[in-house]
């Protein structure tokens, strides 16, 4: 078949002109060790329109999936914060006009969004996420494109960058605390229970580190991924295991199976305590079983008694769609946009440079519902106060021990003898 | 098996035009870009096409090929990011231990390569081999390739510090000593992803109108008459399984630079079925409708998802409830469908899925 021969020719053909316009293209694109294009400085301009009465943010944060039932009270306070400050009369006299999208669970999702919001949308800002997986997978793109990310939940800390805002709790403002808090208890084990990812796993490497020093004894350690609720033989481990107290880093709906196989085993608050890092006020009567008596380590509680919580309280309860209790990521997110507003207040510009270099310039504050926070503009972390809540009957937290003072945020735990240097050095360096 | 094969290859010629030239012309850079994730599912589901559409194998677990080659391609762009540190996410979970052993070779561009061929083609021939000459088939094989994409997600999840787990690997800067961030350079990896999509539309075409395409349908439709002719379906049956495991391991490495992150979540069950949603959608044995489906169920994800994120997943799957109920051969076969009507009304349109049911029905 003469024609075969023909088609094959043909097809070379093809192949060829492909590679020579690949390689033509390959020959105009910057290389690993062009600095200049390695700085990012050849990303496209911003094209954000600051002309108008309005100024666009995006908010990105999971309406669908497995965490839709977390985020979407971050999302619902992020545009109850929109709508105080657009009555306010807006940022720089522009109302805000926010663009909301669907992370959908799905860490490739948040990063296709946060491109779609910066380089589509031309967003200001973006506001949102929960997950750490959803931070990482925003970091890169925001760097990318010299966007700016606000992201509202305590985390593992570690990480710094200079797109990102962090207004949740770093390690030294909530994982540190609560060590202190069973130092002081007079804890002598204790077991850590975590889910499958990368915040329970570093959490608990640092907790580790500082057990030694405080001279508790981790008596074991377990881990179930985020999607999976069965922890039955987990906690017969820790039931074997006595411990004084678990630390539980347990995220999302797994907690239910968690608590669960925790009462089955017999376990009780009054013998093998939990203190837990992400139930709150939301998550607390959403376990399935009465959980008084247990901890809960964060910086906000609504019972905090503080001059302007009652009202963002009464303002969350009115607001339509409301869970009608107030926790901490919320309260953080609320932050977020309050900060936001201020930075850009400060810089007299919505832009991100501009932003940046005022979060230097002078110490940016907001009269927070957990009182009044202070952004560091080397770490872009916020100072926050250390509290221990019990949950009583009502599932709300009785406050039982509170850090003296407002606790400054040091991500890469400088301040700590305790962290090995040379740790340190490895993570800024893999960051740098 | 198709009547005007000219007729074809001038609509890969049309399709290569859309893809190469116009869209980069007309499209935003973040709509190119996510056209380019748009081809990397297409050249899976063209593998798809081959090995279900005319194969007759529903091969539900195409996500572990997909992964083979995502993985191996992002642990290149992790180490070639990372330089001659350990990669900054294995310092979290064990700060002084060194790299896996299984990470070292992919430090070479050649072995990565290689690997992406390599990989799918040893496994998905081990693995077509043990089933295809034990004669598993038919819903017993779907079960267990879907098994196996379930199994994978499960074991990358839980093995954190080996492979990024559940946060998957992301943040890579260089794509074989090309900036990423660079407009032109991601350009270029759209180009190569949209250039291979064309290569595996020509090799079907080439493999649809050749002996071997040929006897495949053949097994499909009558795999015991095959055999009793002498030929053997399971040799059949594992070069299109290996062909198919091939072009989902090309999709999942083109997949990496081009969205910039690679998790569990986009190679298990969910992410396998959604590859298999776009072949039907678009008609599983027809030459375009494969791609073209995973292209529409892309682009609806993005957009739709967009606008209404709570109505997206009924849509899809209303959609491909209409579609097996009313157009088994998919969204391709309208028009053939309309002609057919127009003729004679009488005629059945293109029999050959019918006839791979009733043999299903039947083993």
């Amino acid at each position: 078949m003469s024609s075969t021969r023909k088609r094959m020719r043909a097809l070379v053909a093809l192949g060829a002109i492909g590679t020579t316009m690949t390689l033509v293209l390959a020959g105009c694109g910057a290389r690993a060790g062009d600095d200049a294009a390695g700085a990012g400085s050849s990303a496209a301009a911003s094209c954000v329109d600051t002309s108008g009465d309005t100024i666009k943010l995006g908010f990105l944060n999971s309406l669908t999936g497995g965490m839709a039932i977390s985020e979407k009270t971050v999302s619902d306070v992020l545009h109850m914060a929109a709508d105080e400050i657009n009555a306010d009369g807006g940022i720089l006299d522009k109302k805000i006009e926010y663009v909301q999208e669907d992370g959908a669970t799905d860490w490739p999702t948040f990063a296709e969004k946060t491109e779609k919001l910066l380089t589509q949308d031309c967003v200001a800002a973006i506001f949102g996420g929960w997950t750490s997986s959803s931070r990482k997978a925003v970091k890169p793109v925001v760097e990318k494109f010299n966007g700016l990310f606000f992201y509202p939940v305590q985390y593992e800390g570690l990480e710094s960058s200079p797109n990102i805002y962090y207004t949740g709790a770093t390690t030294n403002q909530q994982i540190i605390p609560a060590m202190d808090f069973l130092a002081a208890e007079g804890v002598k084990t204790l077991f850590l229970a975590g889910s499958d990812y990368v915040f329970p796993r570093t959490a608990n490497a640092i907790i580790k580190l500082y057990a030694a020093k405080l001279g508790i004894k981790i008596v074991g350690e377990e881990y179930v991924p985020l999607d999976k609720d069965d922890w039955t033989s987990q906690v017969a481990k820790i039931a074997a295991a006595k411990p004084d107290f678990i630390f539980n880093t347990i995220n999302g709906s797994s907690n239910v199976g968690f608590i669960k196989a925790y009462y089955d085993a017999g376990l009780t608050p009054a013998k093998t305590p939990i203190i837990s890092v992400s139930i709150a006020e939301e998550e607390a009567p959403a376990m399935g079983h009465e959980v008084t008596g247990n901890y809960a380590s964060w910086n906000y509680f609504q019972s905090l008694k503080t001059d302007t919580n009652p009202e963002f309280i009464k303002n969350w309860k009115a607001y339509p769609n409301s869970s009608g209790v107030t926790s901490d990521p919320m309260e953080a997110a609320y932050i977020s946009l309050y900060l936001y507003k201020a930075l850009v207040e400060a810089a007299g510009s919505f832009d991100v440079d501009a932003v940046n270099a005022a979060a230097k310039a002078k110490p940016i504050t907001f009269d927070a519902p957990e009182g009044k926070v202070t952004l560091d503009g080397e770490n872009h972390h916020i100072s926050k106060p250390g509290h221990i809540g019990r949950i009583n009957a009502d599932n709300q937290f009785d406050i039982v021990w509170a850090s003296d003072k407002f606790i400054e945020p040091d991500p890469y735990l400088e301040g700590y003898d305790w962290f090995p240097a040379d740790i340190r050095k490895q993570l800024t360096d893999a960051a740098g | 098996m198709t009547k005007k094969p000219w007729i074809s290859l001038g609509g890969i010629g049309v399709f290569a035009v859309l893809l190469l030239a116009v869209a980069p012309l007309v499209l935003t850079d973040h709509w190119l870009n996510n056209l380019g994730k748009y081809c990397c599912w297409a050249i899976a589901a063209v593998g798809i096409g081959l090995a279900w559409g005319r194969g007759g194998m529903l091969v539900m677990g195409q996500g572990v090929f997909f992964a083979l080659g995502a993985y191996a391609m992002a642990m290149h762009l992790t180490l070639e990011t990372a330089g001659d540190r350990v990669p900054g996410f294995m310092v979290l979970y064990d700060p002084l231990a060194p790299l896996p052993m299984f990470w070292e070779p992919f430090r070479s561009a050649g072995f990565t390569l290689a690997a992406i061929v390599g990989l799918p083609v040893v496994v998905a021939g081990a693995l077509g081999y043990a089933l295809f000459k034990r004669r598993v088939k038919g819903a017993y094989f779907a079960i267990l390739t879907q098994a196996l994409a379930v199994a994978l997600a499960v074991l990358i999840s839980s093995t954190i510090r080996e492979t990024g787990g559940d946060t998957g690997l992301s943040d890579f800067k260089y794509f074989f000593g090309f900036v990423l961030n660079d407009p032109a350079n991601r350009l270029m990896v759209y180009l190569i992803a949209a250039a291979l999509l064309i290569v595996c539309l020509l090799a079907v075409w080439q493999f649809y109108r050749s002996r071997f395409g040929e006897l495949l349908v053949a097994t499909r439709d009558a795999e015991e008459r095959v055999r009793f002719l002498g030929y053997d379906p399971a040799n059949v049956k594992l070069v299109a399984f290996v062909v198919s495991a091939l072009m989902a391991s090309i999709g999942g490495a083109m997949f990496v630079p081009i969205v910039g992150i690679i998790t569990p979540a986009e190679i298990g069950a969910a992410a396998s079925i959604l590859m298999i949603a776009g072949v039907a959608l678009g008609g599983r044995a027809s030459l375009f409708g494969p791609a073209l489906g995973a292209i529409a169920v892309g682009w609806g994800q993005s957009s739709l998802g967009s606008t209404w994120p709570d109505g997206w997943p009924y849509i899809l799957g209303l959609l491909f409830i209409v579609v097996i109920l009313f157009l088994p051969n998919g969204l391709s076969s309208l028009p053939a469908r309309f002609a057919a009507a127009r003729r004679k009304p009488d005629v059945p349109p293109t029999p050959v899925i019918a006839a791979a049911e009733l043999e299903e029905v039947r083993s």
